[in-house]
């Protein structure tokens, strides 16, 4: 064990954790503060994996805007608070299946994967790196989501357009 | 140095914690939550397979999964509340016009 493990390790719990959270709060907004725990140390896992420019990314897109679009979400529609408004009644049905899809990617990463040998030595992933492989071999996708995000733009906008207004 | 099953481990572990919430959400903002989960969860695995396997490719692949995920919550969240706006309500077991 190395200090890189034990630092992921203890994002990883805290992480985890705050996820159990979000799942199981009574109370809507702090399911979205959780969410924001979890996601920071998603970001911190990141960065421990060298990963840096995904790193900031994450911290910038998911806990500075789809957060913050979570919040306005939650505040446009007055969600009522407590167990029975947030879950519905298959709930030990849902613990079941997300137990056993668990167990299984455990049983499948621990036959494909033995302890010691694949390890991660982290390198690249500085946004020099990161970047000019997105605009040479990837520019097509790159294009690709960027339309994406246009259609999605738009998309918003007249869904969510009232038509008394005009 | 990080063993590469350990961090596949804290990935599974998101990913089933979301697909319990959203089979036992009713509240539509709340699943979305939920699926914001699993797709971090599929993001850590391209970030540490990347890693593990010396190629960009999959850091590229995360970050193009996280401007899906934007496009995803704001689409979704314009649903939700087009949703609110008709019905009153954003639970996704009363919202069955299309169920037969």
């Amino acid at each position: 064990m190395t200090g890189h493990e034990y630092a992921f390790i203890l994002l990883a719990l805290i992480g985890t954790v705050a996820a159990l959270r979000v799942v199981t709060a009574r109370n809507v907004v702090h399911a979205a503060l959780y969410l924001v725990v979890t996601l920071a140390s998603v970001g911190g896992a990141y960065l421990l994996l060298a990963a840096e420019f995904v790193a900031w990314v994450q911290i910038l897109i998911y806990v500075g805007a789809i957060v913050i679009l979570f919040l306005f979400g939650l505040m446009l529609t007055k969600a009522p608070i407590g167990r029975e408004a947030l879950d519905n009644q298959r709930r030990g049905a849902a613990i079941v299946v997300a137990l056993a899809i668990l167990a299984g990617l455990i049983f499948l990463i621990q036959d494909a994967f033995s302890w010691d040998g694949s390890k991660i030595e982290p390198e690249t992933g500085g946004a020099a790196a990161v970047g000019e492989s997105i605009f040479s071999r990837y520019v097509l996708p790159f294009e690709a989501v960027s339309f994406l995000l246009l259609g999605a733009l738009i998309g918003a906008i007249v869904l969510s357009r009232r038509d008394d207004l005009t | 140095m990080i063993r590469l099953p350990l961090v596949l481990f804290f990935s599974a572990a998101l990913f089933a914690i979301g697909v319990y919430g959203v089979l036992a959400r009713r509240n539509g903002v709340l699943v979305l939550m939920s699926i914001e989960l699993m797709l971090n969860a599929v993001n850590i695995n391209l970030v540490a397979f990347s890693q593990a396997l010396g190629s960009l490719a999959g850091q590229v692949f995360a970050l193009f999964v996280i401007a899906v995920a934007a496009a995803e919550v704001g689409i979704g969240l314009a649903i939700v509340i087009l949703i609110y706006r008709n019905r009153e309500t954003i639970n996704i077991d009363e919202v069955n016009l299309l169920k037969w």
